[in-house]
């Protein structure tokens, strides 16, 4: 067999290339030669990002299952499975990640042994763990499928409604418990992020990057894969993304209202500066855009919405654990070369990964990819940069 | 009983004999290059810091309600009833949660090595258990360190205001911060100038409660958020076995 070298595949491979020294020079070296985490600065980019981020950019696979099985909304169905795909490697890249971040990972184990139930973490690694497990069993079916196993395909789903309810169950519990991690420091996170009400923030945004990723990933593998692209089921995403991001905003809004900050919020300075870059991103501009039925209507102004939004997000999860600490620390952090390489490594893995399993599960209905001649796909996504191995 | 440090910053003199005394009772090393270094760190658990003439000693200040023993996963610290916050190596994974969580900013990480520990002065619980003083107060010349009975320190501490209030700030930094610790401090000038936070900025609520408002709601909802859920589950699948139901009879009625 003959690999063709295209320019992403190149892409890829310099990535790899990349990481994989990185994490040489990690686990050989320590975390002190790889990252610029301090003792001042003891969280870095990979909490930031690929904990904190990459959690809430899992989230469509329990919104999906909730609108779906949960509120039997029939018409998302199409959209479910690649959902579930996409939290199942998230959250196994999730730990991953946490292997590299984690300074004894060998132990993390532990976690199961010597339970502290006053700690968040200790919810939040309990969750993860179980909730990786509900995935694997609602991903599963398309192993069964795949291998035509009828029996275990029949098994799956008589116990599919407890899978169902446990896993949005405990996706409720950590996605807001991530937000819980930061109560505790008062004192050191800045205003503008510390909010009693840190946790309620997390979930909410974790909805609506659930309904915004989908939307994104749906476009995305249509590109990829030149499927057909239903669009009835992005402008419903689209809808109830815009009704997310309102409810979002609100509770900032009120939080920032009760809580005396909003002449601060508005006064220039360091920390308003990243604030007015969230707000923007995960606020003012996707909600403009997705309030014309115009934008609403169409893949490209769909996809350009969700995408601003969860650019928007994610710099809200960066700013609680990064840039709301500076002022505290007394000094800049910006992560190492080395840092953002296994990040990077990490996604290109979970591309490559979505890529192959689509290509040899049934995610998506099969006729779809042999119906769909290529130029159909150029035609409904004219004009869209390629976002295949860069940041999510 | 709960055992204490009080540290009068008039009375120091700097010699940092503490700062020896503290490494080599934790097998650390300590030479001039280190003495001279004016912050904490993996190797130097307490330091004695200098500004304008005047001396301020950091450790960790041994909560009474520790934040880094609440947000520990695997609960690799936990505070001793003598007053000791103790660190168990074995059980950590290295999440460094301590670190981010202490509003005093104690536990320091070895970035450098392979299997990285979390240090921070743990109050000596080895030489408390022996019925020892703590090795920095037993070497301190002047007796600014002075190790005892919390009660009774604070007891001398709110003395040596009274008898000397030209002397001293009016305030006992501990007695109140964060719910109490059990290292008190009495200083002529403020200790946030030394890196301390502000009594203000921290202020008198234990922080685990902040989770802890939280964490307690857990238990309950769970079962409630299940029952929710589930209640979702059934009442939309029904309506659409119903409307099935509905449709199929329509149908056969149609056919009349």
């Amino acid at each position: 067999m003959k690999i063709k070298l295209t320019f992403w595949r190149v892409v890829f491979l310099v990535i790899m290339v990349l990481g994989l020294y990185s994490t040489y020079v990690r686990y050989l070296h320590g975390l002190g030669a790889v990252s610029n985490m301090t003792d001042q600065f003891p969280w870095g980019f990979w909490i930031g990002f690929d904990c904190l981020c990459g959690v809430m950019l899992a989230a469509g696979g329990f919104c999906m299952v909730g609108a779906v099985y949960l509120f039997n909304v029939e018409s998302l169905h199409s959209v479910v499975k690649p959902a579930v795909l996409t939290a199942f490697l998230g959250y196994l890249l999730f730990i991953v990640g946490l292997l590299f971040d984690l300074g004894r990972p060998w132990f993390i184990w532990h976690q199961l042994i010597y339970m502290n139930p006053h700690s968040v973490m200790f919810e939040v690694g309990f969750c993860v763990m179980t909730y990786t497990t509900v995935l694997f069993f609602e991903f599963l079916p398309n192993v069964f499928e795949r291998l035509k196993w009828k029996t275990a395909v029949k098994w799956i789903h008589t116990i599919y409604p407890i899978l169902i309810v446990l896993g949005i169950l405990l996706s409720t519990l950590h996605q807001s418990s991530l937000g819980s991690l930061y109560l505790i420091m008062p004192s050191k996170l800045h205003p503008f992020w510390y909010s009693p009400a840190l946790p309620f923030f997390f979930f909410g945004s974790a909805v609506a990057v659930g309904l915004a990723m989908t939307i994104f990933e749906s476009t995305q593998s249509a590109k990829a894969l030149g499927r057909h692209l239903e669009l009835s089921v992005l402008v419903r995403l689209g809808g109830a993304l815009l009704v997310a991001l309102w409810v979002n905003a609100l509770l900032r809004f009120q939080d920032y209202f009760h809580r005396g900050l909003l002449r601060q919020i508005l006064r220039p300075s360091y920390e308003a500066y990243f604030l007015w870059l969230e707000l923007a991103l995960s606020f003012v501009i996707p909600i403009a855009l997705l309030s014309f039925k115009k934008v609403r209507l169409s893949p490209s102004g769909l996809y350009v919405g969700s995408v601003i939004s969860l650019l928007g997000f994610i710099t809200n999860r960066l700013n609680v654990s990064l840039i709301g600490f500076e002022t505290y620390v007394g000094h800049h952090y910006m992560p190492k070369w080395t840092e953002f390489s296994v990040t990077l490594m990490i996604i290109a893995l979970g591309f490559a990964l979505f890529r192959v399993a689509v290509q040899y599960l049934p995610i998506f209905p099969k006729d779809d990819m042999v119906r769909v001649p290529a130029p159909a796909r150029t035609a409904v996504l004219t004009g869209q940069p390629v976002f295949e191995h860069a940041g999510d | 009983m709960s055992k204490a440090l009080l540290y009068d910053s008039t009375l120091c003199i700097g010699c940092k004999q503490c700062e020896q005394a503290c490494a080599t009772q934790n097998n650390l090393p300590y030479n001039d290059s280190i003495a001279g270094e004016e912050f904490q760190s993996a190797h130097k658990l307490t330091a004695v810091l200098t500004r304008n003439d005047k001396f301020m000693r950091r450790l960790c200040m041994h909560c009474a309600d520790p934040a880094c023993a609440s947000v520990c996963p695997v609960g690799a610290f936990h505070k001793t009833k003598e007053g000791p916050v103790v660190y168990d190596v074995w059980k950590c994974i290295g999440c460094r949660y301590c670190m981010a969580a202490c509003p005093f900013s104690q536990p320091k990480y070895e970035w450098g090595s392979l299997n990285p520990r979390v240090r921070k002065c743990i109050m000596c619980p080895d030489r408390i258990a022996a019925g020892q003083q703590t090795a920095c107060a037993e070497i301190c010349p002047t007796g600014a360190t002075k190790f005892g009975e919390r009660d009774d320190l604070v007891r001398e501490a709110q003395d040596r205001l009274r008898q000397n209030p030209s002397n001293y700030l009016p305030r006992i930094y501990g007695l109140h911060e964060v719910g109490g610790t059990s290292i008190l401090i009495l200083a002529s000038v403020k200790v946030e100038e030394f890196g301390y936070p502000a009594s203000g900025k921290i202020g008198e609520t234990p922080l685990p409660e902040y989770t802890g408002r939280v964490m307690e709601r857990v238990p309950d909802f769970i079962p409630v958020w299940s029952l929710v859920l589930g209640g979702i589950y059934w009442i939309s699948h029904r309506r659409a076995e119903v409307a099935a139901a509905e449709a199929e009879e329509k149908k056969n009625g149609g056919a009349r």
